[in-house]
């Protein structure tokens, strides 16, 4: 145990000490901020475009169903043949002119009517005129059949299904996408992890091989006792950095969103937009409020206690699993170039894992793809904590799948490691040529 | 004789291949025992086994008259012919490093460092990093940490490679100084010249099998094949040549003229130089009367080559 200390305390500061790894530690957290402040403030000038549009209305129609908003603004123009018109909306500057002909019903005009732009216009300002024309001529029609403008403006009201589990419990729909924010977020990072630190276990394994000192070292402790202590080591080096990162970007986010004084409002100002749109009806209001409640009372429900230990169950065993192949990759080559073979087929799970989370575990966390994945032991780490946040038992993951998934992964992880360390026995001391899938299976032998 | 290490039949085979087969070796306690042999003879298989970096697939070992076991470790120095430091790691918390390893503890290991980085000369090296000091330097700190824990049992493969002709000397009177300490020293090379100088005991590996072994002196004494090199002086000259000849079985020889110097190469039947002698004296004076010995050199070369035509 003692020299086990050893070997995690050495791994551990010649990783914190690297002049790169500290770089990497404090660097980091100022670019991503720098990242996310850009990337706000580039939002912020691309709304305070204000875009006009000029309007050549020779119909009878849409005389005022055009109104200006704060980022889009309407002239109309008159008495102007098409041609003139196009020619003054350039000089102007202008968007894009609008040309609405005169025809004898409001669907021909529809029909005819063009929008005339320098460029290929923006997405945004046809998706808007479009739903000015979208709206008259869903009157007009709901007109034929006998409904006035006031009973349609009562009949158009949003609706969402309530939803609830068979045990009655009330849930919210959105909260689901909370949810799978949580548990990407937990399978994200743990695949972050894998990929970052597991590449710092290899390549110290071959900082070792290639500067000789390995048969220095395995001729005072097992091979074993060094492969573990400097995966843990590592670890600890990773889980270091990942903590002055969060702690580290925390604070420069809110030192910059202070100094600044700009996300703060585009963050407030994003969900009174939405209660706007929502607030034609006017019961909206109060209702944003209750289900602000409702909100908070469900990341309560959430089993956070639960979430974390598991996650550090996945995460341990998930990491050593993948680090302990690592170990072996780097114990194998002689360099870094010779790796790439081996490195492939173990990011394919974690990708996969990834892709298989945001495209089908979110839709449907607990369908027959999500079950598979989540218990498939290379990729359930991943799965399983996009999963978790739906709970456990009732209406989430089911106990017996859980149960699976872990032993599976515990079965994994013992098998592994052994082939691992058996590899990375035999490959430390080899030097001079690449080998080759049948060799390494080979060396299990020896 | 006490033995330090015994190996008996030790067989290891990787795959189809046997780098050892069924080794036998009895290493005496307190001497520099040569494990000799060509490249690829098993030599490092078998030094990485008494260290207990692979095992055999079978045969046992013994050290100090046990079996081998993972605790030995701490009573054996090995410094292995592939050797390195870590590079950006300081000399002197690496050096503490490994031989906390060792199983010092850390304020020992730090005063046996001291002393001997004093002894050596590379103090003031303490808080350099491994990648400012030249190939001889790393090897001088390698040395050190071989022979801290001052260990019963010490394994030098190819010490001398890398080292300056007056860094080896160094080294060298350094493993002559721990011999005379009480430690056994197994010492693998293919230089003959250091096995002259520095072995009692050898072993010769060829082909996964041992070969030969045992004391050097009566390895020598076994190989000689009762031949005498001679000078000797003759008014005569070259006719004493001629009778000596019909006696004896004559070669190499030469004259000077000047000096009526004879010289020439004698092999007898038997080890009977007295008969030898006394019939050169008759014939002139005898200035230089020697038996050719094989050297260590000659020995290693014989052998294998005798080994590869037979086998």
């Amino acid at each position: 145990m003692g020299k086990l200390r050893l070997i995690i305390k050495r791994e551990y500061l010649a990783k914190v000490r690297n002049r790169s790894f500290v770089v990497m530690t404090f660097l980091s957290p100022i670019l991503m901020v720098g990242l996310v402040v850009l990337v706000a403030y580039l939002a912020q000038l691309n709304d305070g475009e204000k875009r006009i549009i000029a309007i050549l209305n020779e119909s009878d129609y849409f005389s005022t169903d055009f109104h200006t908003t704060e980022s889009t603004s309407y002239v109309r123009l008159f008495d102007l043949d098409i041609e003139t018109a196009k020619d003054s909306t350039e000089k102007m500057g202008y968007t894009g002119l609008l040309h609405i002909p005169q025809k004898k019903t409001l669907e021909a005009v529809a029909e005819a009517s063009y929008f005339f732009s320098k460029n290929t216009p923006n997405t945004l300002v046809l998706e808007k005129i479009e739903a000015v024309f979208e709206e008259r001529l869903r009157q007009r029609r709901l007109q034929e059949m006998g409904v006035s403008p006031k009973d349609y403006a009562m009949v158009d009201s949003r609706y969402e299904v309530n939803i609830a589990t068979f045990s009655g419990e009330q849930n919210l729909k959105h909260f689901n996408e909370i949810k799978a924010a949580i548990g990407g977020a937990f399978g994200y990072l743990i695949m972050m992890f894998i990929i970052i630190y597991g590449g710092f276990v290899m390549r110290s394994v071959i900082e070792e091989k290639t500067s000789r000192i390995i048969e220095v070292i395995i001729s005072s402790v097992k091979p074993f006792q060094l492969m573990l202590g400097k995966i843990i080591g590592t670890s600890l080096a990773g889980i270091t950095q990942f903590t002055i990162w969060i702690v580290s970007a925390s604070i420069l986010l809110l030192l910059a969103l202070a100094l600044l004084d700009m996300d703060l409002a585009t963050l407030r100002t994003g969900p009174v937009m939405i209660a706007d749109a929502t607030g034609q009806l006017p019961t909206a209001m109060p209702a944003t409020n209750e289900m602000f409640a409702l909100y908070a009372q469900e990341i309560f429900k959430i089993p956070i206690f639960t979430l974390v230990g598991f996650f550090l169950v996945y995460f341990v065993l998930g990491y050593l699993i993948y680090s302990s192949i690592y170990a072996a990759i780097g114990a194998a080559v002689d360099n870094e170039t010779d790796t790439q073979q081996f490195i492939f087929p173990i990011i394919i799970p974690l990708v996969l894992a990834i892709y298989v989370g945001f495209f089908s575990v979110f839709n449907n966390p607990h369908g027959p793809i999500a079950v598979g994945f989540s218990i498939f032991p290379l990729t359930s780490p991943i799965v399983m904590m996009m999963r978790l946040p739906w709970g456990i038992g009732e209406g989430g993951v089911p106990i017996w799948q859980l149960v699976i998934s872990i032993l599976l992964l515990i079965g994994t992880f013992m098998g592994i490691v052994w082939f691992a360390a058996k590899i990375y026995r035999v490959g430390i001391l080899m030097y001079g040529k690449k080998p080759s899938y049948k060799e390494l299976f080979k060396w299990l032998r020896y | 004789m006490n033995t330090i290490l015994v190996a008996k039949e030790v067989t290891k085979r990787f795959g189809n291949y046997t780098a050892l087969d069924s080794v036998s070796l009895e290493i005496p306690e307190n001497c520099i025992y040569g494990l000799l042999g060509p490249n690829g003879a098993g030599k490092t298989t078998l030094i990485r086994i008494i260290n207990q970096i692979s095992y055999p697939d079978q045969g046992a070992l013994l050290f100090n008259g046990e079996p081998l076991r993972p605790e030995h470790i701490t009573q054996i120095g090995y410094l292995p012919e592939e050797r390195g430091l870590y590079k950006s790691m300081k000399v002197g918390e690496q050096a503490l490093y490994l031989a906390q390893l060792k199983g010092l503890d850390k304020r020992e290991a730090k005063k046996r460092l001291l002393y001997w980085f004093e002894r050596l000369e590379i103090g003031d090296w303490w808080n350099k990093k491994v990648q400012e000091l030249s190939k001889g330097m790393a090897q001088k700190i390698q040395f050190v940490v071989t022979v801290l824990h001052e260990p019963r049992l010490l394994i030098f493969d190819e010490p001398f490679s890398g080292f300056d002709p007056i860094n080896a000397s160094l080294i060298k009177d350094e493993i002559l100084a721990l011999k005379e300490k009480g430690t056994s020293i197994i010492f693998s090379t293919h230089r003959m010249e250091s096995v002259e100088e520095l072995c009692e005991h050898i072993a010769l590996l060829h082909r996964s099998e041992k070969i030969l072994d045992g004391r050097l002196s009566e390895i020598k004494k076994a190989y000689k094949n009762n031949t005498f090199r001679v000078a000797m002086v003759s008014d005569r000259g070259t006719s004493v040549l001629g009778e000596l000849e019909e006696k004896f079985k004559l070669s190499q020889t030469e004259f000077d003229q000047e000096e009526k110097q004879l010289g020439f190469t004698v092999q007898l039947p038997s080890d009977d130089s007295r008969s030898l002698l006394s019939a050169l004296s008759e014939k002139g004076r005898v200035q230089r009367f020697e038996e050719i010995v094989p050297s260590a050199n000659d020995i290693f070369i014989r052998t294998v080559k005798e080994k590869g035509n037979n086998g």
